[in-house]
């Protein structure tokens, strides 16, 4: 076909000096920001100022570094634009260490030293992103060992009414989020596989085409598993997020919107009886409906961002120059809180605009991506990114009911900032191979189309 | 898989889309509601954070802020002198809340008003903290200091009441005092604990010392209604102030049993006086006669004149409206609504008892009124608002409230009569060497029965303006308790007067 020719003979440009020029942009954000707090806090531009750019500079260029050498195709816009979100997050949790007189920035940037340290590894051992197809299950089995691991007496702890953290030595640590990672992988393993089955059978009703019953089981178990995590850890964000997910993915994979139809009625049922049933549900309910009702108890938190929010206005009021300390837990959840009243809307704009570019580049790499399992990561990723964003903002700006997760790359939290860190490696990783120049026999100009469409199935045994 | 990928794409785009417009909702939209919600803390400590503007009388501060080591950069700070005298009107600002002129020109003296937009901008440019602007009040030192001590030393330390000066030509408040009052200070302090402490200790003072008692105790205004009554009789052409007036040692008003006496003032007692002398003693027998006469109607046609039934204070919130009864309630049981007042009332209404109630600010408003040839202003308390630099932005224009609340002549009548009561009657104690004043007392009764009958201490008034030709003050003076005074001790003459007549001199003087 004349197109698909046209297309074979395209060959994506590195951009990898693209790439170098938005990294120091993205620097001088975080660099800029940092002196800025300084400046408006305590009139001066803090002392450490050359160490912390120096630092911060270091791992930047070093991820670049790694990028041109490993993955040179890899797409040139995703770097600088976490570079740019995980330096702000840095210098806004500065500004709110100033006021708390705590000392978390200085632990952010150990954490992100070891999210670049993975990020780097990442992307140096995992040659070709269709090697984690090799792990559908054992990753699938580690998501779940993970997520049982906060059950454990002893072991995990339960912070503001969520068990989702576990406790080794000093150290706490989210396994949900590493699980986030595992389940993508898990599920596009497991779907590149079973998609026709899951795609093919099944009957029509009405307009929708609806799987066949026993098809429903992995939809059904991953029910269970979302609710299990909503009941037991009292997590609402994460089921939300797992479940969702999943939906995605499988809607995805089959190209079938049934499953959508599905899924979203077995959401609504579980969410409507865990309203019912569980007091927290209720409570996030009626705190979303009404914060006001009892501003200084249950609804404190969201009325305090609403303020913060408000008080910053169009152009905020200046970093140093808020008092967002006011919120609780403003360092972690609700650190877009700190953003929209020191920096304004315009802030707010731009770091929604910076995620949802995340969220594009990530599905683009997956529309250009060559092998299915390789478009079902990504689309995973990017729907767990897009998720996660919308759920947390929307729950701190009072869109939907608060549920509790982090803000990707801003929040203080460091199990959250290197598992992000790795799902970037992951999206380049695929970006790269996407981009890359086809191999020889990809040349072959008598390549039927019926041939392209099934090469994913003549590729992937090679890698079992 | 493409096209269930572009879908995806395009729903985390409506994701994205709906995280925008809520957040610009938040931001742009409601951020005004948020800024300006009574429960949001931020706004008022962010406002001690910046140089709030000065609240001035004459050139002196009575409200300032000054640089601050604690955990602001600014406390707000009442001079020590004034303080307690001001604390009425400049009211006070704590953590979350702001009362007075703090509260109501709260938007010039954080530099939020748009009228100090450019020196905002300048601000900005020249990389310095916004200063607020300044609010000079239409105040006179002088005559606060009179009134506030004059309450203070007359009522003793128990004692409750309040004295409203208002330059009759313009309306500008000349003093506005409320006894007892409190020390701002004590309320802006940057101890939350102290703060919190002091405020429900004055919270808890069954003396309601945060009460600004000028505009928001209305109480019987007894005699000093006379005025209006007296103005009504006027305007409607029953009588001028030369004729005689019915009298009596006693009046039974149509269908009641019910007597109004005189309280044994003689002087009264014939059945025929002039009106000079009616005023001069009070007569409540010819008020009341008066005040049937007239009708229920034309009395609260004449007392809305005035300003009753309304508010008209601008520059000071929780103004309370004076009244002068448009009906009377039926209960229910009775067949319910409302239904006319009747003689017997009217006659009340007439010597300020039945359901009639006034602020001292309204007594004082009735009173400038006819000292400015029935030209009623409305009262304002802000005379200009300056920049931080004392750059003029905004000076008030008086405002006509009504152009005739009684004709030029009525109003000539009136100031005759009420010259002739400080010459010759019950309220000279306010008279003054050399200069001709007005006045009028006024002592209500609080219940059934008097001083006498061992019943509670009436409330005591007194109205009055000078120099009664062109005057240039006009003062009422309100006592609603004065426990070591002895009970037929109180009348608005005895205590009123002397009060009335030092916040006239101290204005007089200039």
């Amino acid at each position: 076909m004349a197109t698909n020719s046209a297309l074979m003979g395209f060959v994506h440009r590195r951009r990898r000096g693209a790439e170098l020029f938005l990294l120091v942009l993205a620097l001088i954000v975080g660099i800029g920001a940092y002196a800025a707090v300084g400046l408006g806090v305590d009139g001066e531009v803090p002392t450490n100022l050359i160490g912390y750019g120096g630092w911060l500079t270091l791992l930047v260029v070093a991820a670049h570094i790694a990028v041109r050498i490993v993955a040179p195709y890899a797409d040139p816009v995703l770097l600088p634009v976490v570079a740019a979100l995980n330096g702000l997050g840095l210098a806004i949790i500065h500004r709110i260490d100033l006021a708390k007189d705590t000392g978390l920035a200085s632990q952010q940037l150990t954490w992100m030293t070891l999210g670049v340290v993975l990020f780097v590894g990442t992307l140096i051992v995992l040659p070709d992103h269709r090697l984690l197809a090799r792990f559908t299950y054992t990753s699938g089995l580690t998501a779940i060992a993970l997520l049982i691991l906060p059950m454990i007496p002893g072991l995990g702890t339960q912070i503001n009414g969520a068990r989702i953290w576990i406790a080794l030595g000093p150290f706490s640590f989210q396994p949900g989020e590493i699980a986030k990672v595992l389940l993508v992988i898990t599920f596009a393993g497991y779907l590149v596989v079973h998609r026709d089955a899951l795609a093919l059978a099944g009957r029509r009703v009405v307009f929708v085409d609806l799987p066949r019953g026993r098809d429903l089981g992995p939809i059904l178990m991953m029910w269970v598993v979302s609710l299990g995590i909503l009941v037991l850890q009292r997590d609402l964000g994460s089921s939300l997020l797992f479940f969702g997910l999943f939906l995605v993915m499988l809607y995805v994979a089959t190209e079938r919107p049934g499953w959508l139809v599905v899924g979203a009625l077995l959401f609504f049922g579980g969410a409507a009886v865990a309203f019912r049933i569980f007091s927290h549900v209720q409570s996030r309910v009626d705190i979303w409906l009404d914060p006001f009702a009892d501003a200084d108890g249950s609804g404190y938190q969201l009325v305090q961002a609403l303020y913060g929010f408000a008080w910053g206005g169009l152009v905020g009021r200046g970093l140093g120059e808020g008092m967002p300390q006011r919120v609780p837990y403003v360092e972690s959840d609700f650190i877009l809180a700190a953003i929209g009243e020191e920096l304004g809307l315009t802030a707010v704009m731009a770091v929604l605009l910076l995620y949802g570019l995340v969220v594009e580049r990530a599905l683009r790499a997956a529309l250009i991506s060559r092998d299915g399992f390789g478009k079902l990561v990504a689309t995973g990723l990017a729907a767990v990114f897009a998720l996660q964003v919308f759920v947390v903002i929307g729950g701190v700006t009072r869109l939907i009911p608060l549920t509790g997760l982090t803000t990707p790359f801003l929040s203080y939290g460091g199990s959250s900032l290197v598992a992000n860190w790795v799902i970037i490696a992951i999206l380049l990783r695929i970006s790269d191979q996407a981009r890359r120049p086809l191999p020889d026999l990809a040349a072959d100009e008598a390549e039927d189309p019926d041939d392209q469409a099934t090469q994913v199935v003549k590729v992937m045994p090679e890698w079992r | 898989m493409n096209k269930p990928i572009r879908a995806v794409s395009i729903f985390c785009m409506f994701l994205f889309l709906a995280l925008m417009a809520n957040v610009t909702y938040v931001q742009f939209w409601k951020s005004d509601d948020y800024n300006t919600d009574p429960r949001n803390a931020r706004v008022a400590e962010a406002s001690y954070s910046r140089e709030r503007g000065q609240i001035l009388v004459g050139d002196q501060p009575v409200a300032e802020s000054k640089k601050s080591d604690d955990r602001y950069k600014y406390l707000r700070v009442y001079p020590e002198s004034g303080a307690r005298m001001f604390a009425p009107v400049t009211g006070y600002l704590q953590l979350g809340s702001q009362t007075g002129i703090e509260r109501s020109q709260n938007a010039v003296l954080t530099g939020e008003d748009p009228q100090l937009f450019v020196t905002r901008l300048v601000d900005l440019l020249k990389g310095e903290t916004a200063q607020g602007g300044n609010v000079v009040l239409t105040l006179d030192a002088a005559a606060q200091k009179a009134a506030f001590e004059g309450l203070r030393d007359t009522l003793g330390p128990r004692g409750e009441g309040s004295v409203v000066a208002i330059q009759p030509k313009t309306g500008r408040v000349l003093a506005m005092a409320s006894y007892p009052s409190y020390d701002p200070n004590e309320l802006a302090t940057h101890d939350s604990a102290k703060a919190s402490e002091a405020y429900q200790a004055l919270d808890a003072d069954e003396r309601e010392p945060l009460l600004n008692r000028a505009l928001r105790t209305r109480l019987f205004p007894g005699s000093t209604f006379k005025l209006v009554t007296a103005a009504a009789a006027i305007e409607d052409g029953k009588y001028h102030a030369g004729d005689d007036v019915p009298a009596g040692a006693s009046y039974q008003p149509p269908g009641t049993t019910h007597d109004i006496g005189n309280d044994g003032r003689s002087r009264c007692s014939p059945e025929k006086i002039s009106f000079a002398t009616a005023m001069e003693w009070s007569c409540n027998t010819t008020f009341a006669r008066l005040a049937v006469e007239v009708g229920p109607e034309k009395m609260r046609e004449q007392a809305e004149a005035f300003g009753f039934n309304s508010t008209s204070l601008l520059d000071l919130q929780g103004q309370v409206q004076s009244v002068y009864p448009t009906g009377v309630d039926v209960p229910d049981g009775e067949g319910g609504g409302t239904r006319e007042l009747s003689l017997a009332e009217t006659a009340q209404t007439g010597i300020g008892q039945n359901a009639v109630q006034s602020t001292p600010l309204q007594m004082a408003m009735v009173t400038a009124a006819i000292a400015n040839q029935g030209k009623l202003m409305r009262p304002y308390l802000v005379e200009k608002v300056q920049t931080a630099g004392f750059n003029v932005l905004r000076t008030t224009e008086p405002e006509t409230l009504n152009e005739s609340a009684v004709s030029a002549a009525t109003a000539g009548e009136l100031t005759q009569l009420l010259e002739a009561t400080v010459d010759n009657g019950t309220a000279s104690p306010a008279a003054i060497p050399n200069v001709r004043v007005a006045g009028k007392t006024g002592t209500a009764q609080r219940g059934d029965s008097l001083c006498s009958a061992g019943g509670k201490p009436p409330y005591a008034w007194f109205v009055s303006f000078a120099p009664a030709e062109d005057a240039e003050v006009a003062v009422a003076v309100m006592i609603e308790e004065a426990p070591d005074r002895a009970c037929n001790e109180i009348a608005g003459g005895q205590l009123g007067g002397p009060i009335a007549k030092a916040v006239m001199e101290a204005v007089l003087e200039k």
